[in-house]
């Protein structure tokens, strides 16, 4: 066990895995001799060589292909690309490709591929560089999208990703690379599709993955106490496939929940979340499941409103104090903490 | 009228904080209420214009009934029906609107009355016909336990019926069956003052009518026994006076009742189900409590509060100790909070402190059981053939025979008594 960074624990998983399997290999913009535009690939060019390392030009849906390719053919590609705002330069390759070529070729080939790309405002890159669109490859039956929070769930889900055979899409955040945690010495893979429970508790269960699954547990840390709230917090991990399971168990035994997304409310994930609590928990809740997601706007570039339309601390805290209001449980006092 | 205790059936409204024309933002501190154990700020949880006020400060009402309407501010009507004349009329205006061709293939819409404009309100929708609004929780909760919701007032947002509102449906001596509709306590009048006994009415403040009635009722429907042991404390007094000399100028004085809340703490550990709450007797089930809250029997100024001590299996003597005088200090100045005086699981009460030798208490519910404590003295104790003055104490368990037995109440009182006899495992 050792405490690294998220950036850190990305960049040794992706260097055990290669030095693990030969056929893993690592393509994208910037990723060589730049050493990547977030320094994941740091050193990996000079250990590993052009072979095992290939820049690419600024051609997302070329190199996203050529990955699909290799991937049908046996190898297991990972590729970069800078952000996921970029990701719609390839989403015909996603979408109607790596998805969809073991299914609509009755299984004659499988895509092992993994798309390593980091979403997340908050940086001040402006509308077209902020945003939080993995719900689009959620929505993609075929693919598999996973967002760890957290150093350990970063090994754990790359080595998983790396090593499944379908194309999975895996978010990071940019807020993230510089958080510390723990992450333990072995290689076990996390398993796709299974949430974590990070807090157990009895009051609400709050809901969130990726970034927002981090501010869920510093929320939640807070309230017990300033407040002695007993909230327990799940981090999604997953996406596709959805525990869906561990949020309907949580919620029966909380009887409510409040769910958290980075992205725009409007059709966003935490929809997919309300519904699927609804259909499976519905006799269990006491309160409307509430939602925390940013502002309906194209990201602002201002730091003053960038950091308004994105979901705060504040927020989360005031849709559990009016969740709790709802059913009827007293708490000390209304958000009134800065962030 | 919202609902901000247990035992809350109605409320005083102290001081209004905001006027009509005010605006109000969420968290805003609207009215201060006066329940019947405390004076409670009560903050918006919704936005809007304090647009009139239906209860004036010092008038009492209970809980459920509209104190004050708040709009959205667009709906300058200050009338207090507006809430029900908005809703839309079930007359189709349409039909004098619709067109009128005889031979229309496609049936006019039925449903095209004007658009309701919707004020936001946090009066209660009192009804919309039947329907009477209900978490899906309450209506499982209904289902299972056979419940006539149509009697239960909801203190959620918009008058939804929530968990907490079936508490008193749900708990133990659930006699009556509603939550709203509470019997007043009797209140006598001039006719039963006469010359002969000189009597004179004084009133009683609701603090005390509700300890009457808590009080009347668990004497009533608990079936109580009393168990009564007694222990040495000669190592217990000798103990506290050292760990006393040994504390800095300033620090607290442990007191007699610190030891013994660790003690009962300790020996509700091991003996669980003395930590317990009968349910009711349609219930299949009693709780057993996994935490150990004990709460203090405190006399204030106000009368009998008893202020509640959270975990206090995990909580040291000196820290038990100080959280017990700052909770007696403030229950002195009505100064507790509703918080600080429910999730009891088992009371203490001391009248050692008078001289009292030992006494019987009547149990808190939904508590099973409640310690009565007498004072420390020294009297002629037999020990091997001589007759020597030594510390003794006794103590009196009152116990809730439908979940403890006279064994288990003995057992508990054994660990009791071995505990304050051999006092170093109190502070272990």
């Amino acid at each position: 066990m050792s405490v690294v960074t998220y950036r850190q624990a990305l960049h040794d998983t992706l260097r055990a895995e290669m030095l693990r399997d030969e056929n893993v290999f690592l393509i994208g913009e910037e990723i060589g001799v730049f050493e990547g535009s977030y320094k994941i690939t740091a050193g990996l060019l000079a250990e590993f060589g052009e072979r095992r390392v290939r820049d690419t030009p600024i051609a997302e849906e070329g190199f996203t292909g050529a990955a699909i390719g290799a991937a049908m053919l046996g190898l297991r590609p990972v590729v970069e690309i800078m952000t996921i705002n970029f990701t719609l330069l390839a989403l015909d390759q996603i979408v109607n490709h790596a998805s969809k070529i073991y299914g609509m070729f009755g299984g004659q080939a499988k895509v092992p591929l993994v798309i390593r790309t980091p979403g997340g405002g908050g940086q001040q890159l402006g509308a077209t560089h902020s945003q939080n669109i993995e719900l689009y490859y959620a929505f993609v039956p075929g693919m598999k999208v996973v967002a760890p929070s957290t150093p350990a769930d970063a090994k754990a889900l790359l080595l998983a990703a790396i090593r499944d055979d379908d194309p999975v899409l895996f978010l990071e955040n940019l807020a993230l690379y510089n958080t510390k945690g723990e992450v333990p010495d072995d290689d076990t893979p996390a398993e796709i599709g299974k949430a974590a429970v990070t807090r157990e508790g009895h009051d609400l269960t709050l809901i969130g993955y990726s970034r927002m699954a981090y501010v869920a547990s510093h929320v939640a840390q807070e309230l017990s106490e300033s407040d002695g709230l007993d909230i327990e917090v799940i981090d999604l991990r997953s996406l596709r496939p959805l525990d869906r399971e561990t949020i309907i168990n949580s919620v029966k035994k909380t009887h409510a929940a409040v769910v958290l997304e980075d992205d725009w409310l409007t059709y966003g994930i935490g929809a997919e979340i309300a519904a699927t609590i609804s259909d499976g928990a519905f006799d269990y809740l006491d309160a409307p499941v509430r939602r925390v997601a940013m502002a309906e706007v194209p990201m602002p570039y201002s730091k003053a409103l960038e950091s308004a339309a994105l979901p705060s601390n504040d927020d989360v805290r005031n849709a559990i104090y009016q969740t709790l209001d709802a059913i009827g449980r007293r708490h000390h006092k209304m958000g009134q903490g800065h962030d | 009228m919202p609902r901000l205790s247990d035992t809350m059936e109605e409320g005083a409204i102290a001081t209004w904080h905001k006027h009509p024309g005010d605006r109000v933002e969420i968290g805003d501190v609207l009215v201060e209420i006066e329940t019947d154990k405390a004076t409670m700020d009560y903050e918006a949880y919704e936005a809007g214009t304090l647009s009139q006020i239906l209860v004036d400060e010092g008038a009492t009402v209970t809980i459920g009934t509209p104190i004050a309407l708040l709009d959205n501010g667009e709906d300058t009507t200050p009338a207090p029906t507006t809430v029900h004349e908005t809703t839309p009329s079930p007359t189709p205006v349409a039909s004098a609107a619709a067109p009128p061709e005889e031979d229309i293939s496609v049936p006019v819409p039925e449903i095209v009355a004007p658009a309701p404009t919707f004020t936001r309100s946090t009066a209660p929708l009192v009804d919309e016909g039947d329907r009477r609004f209900a978490s899906p929780l309450v209506r499982k909760l209904a289902r299972e336990h056979d419940l006539d919701l149509s009697k239960v007032l909801g203190s959620g947002p918009g008058g939804r019926i929530i968990r907490t509102d079936l508490n008193d449906l749900l708990s133990p001596g659930a006699s009556a069956p509603t939550t709203g509709v509470a019997p007043r306590p009797v209140v006598y009048t001039g006719e039963v003052v006469d010359q002969k006994r000189a009597s004179e009415p004084v009133q009683l403040s609701k603090a005390r009518r509700v300890i009457a009635r808590r009080l009347g009722e668990s004497a009533r429907e608990i079936p109580h026994y009393y168990v009564t042991a007694v222990a040495d404390a000669e190592v217990l007094v000798q103990m506290r006076a050292d760990l006393n000399e040994q504390l800095a100028a300033g620090e607290p004085k442990i007191s007699i009742n610190d030891l013994i809340i660790r003690a009962s703490a300790l020996a509700l550990l091991e003996h669980p189900t003395v930590n317990a709450s009968y349910l009711g007797d349609e219930s299949p089930t009693m709780l057993i409590h996994h935490r150990v809250n004990i709460g203090i029997a405190v006399a204030s100024k106000n009368g009998l509060v008893v202020p509640v001590i959270v975990d206090a299996d995990q909580k040291t003597v000196a820290q038990l100790g100080a959280e017990a005088k700052q909770l007696a200090l403030q229950a002195g100045t009505k100064g507790l909070t509703i918080d600080q005086m429910s999730g009891g699981t088992f009371t203490i009460s001391n009248l050692g402190m008078y001289g009292v030798e030992e006494f019987t208490a009547i149990i808190n519910p939904p508590e099973g059981a409640i310690l009565a404590v007498g004072a420390t003295k020294r009297e002629p104790t037999v020990v091997g053939e001589v007759v020597v003055p030594r510390y003794r104490m006794r103590f009196t368990l009152s116990s809730d025979h439908r979940i403890i037995d006279g064994a288990l109440a003995a057992e508990f009182l054994r660990t009791l008594t071995r505990l304050i006899e051999n006092p170093w495992r109190i502070v272990a």
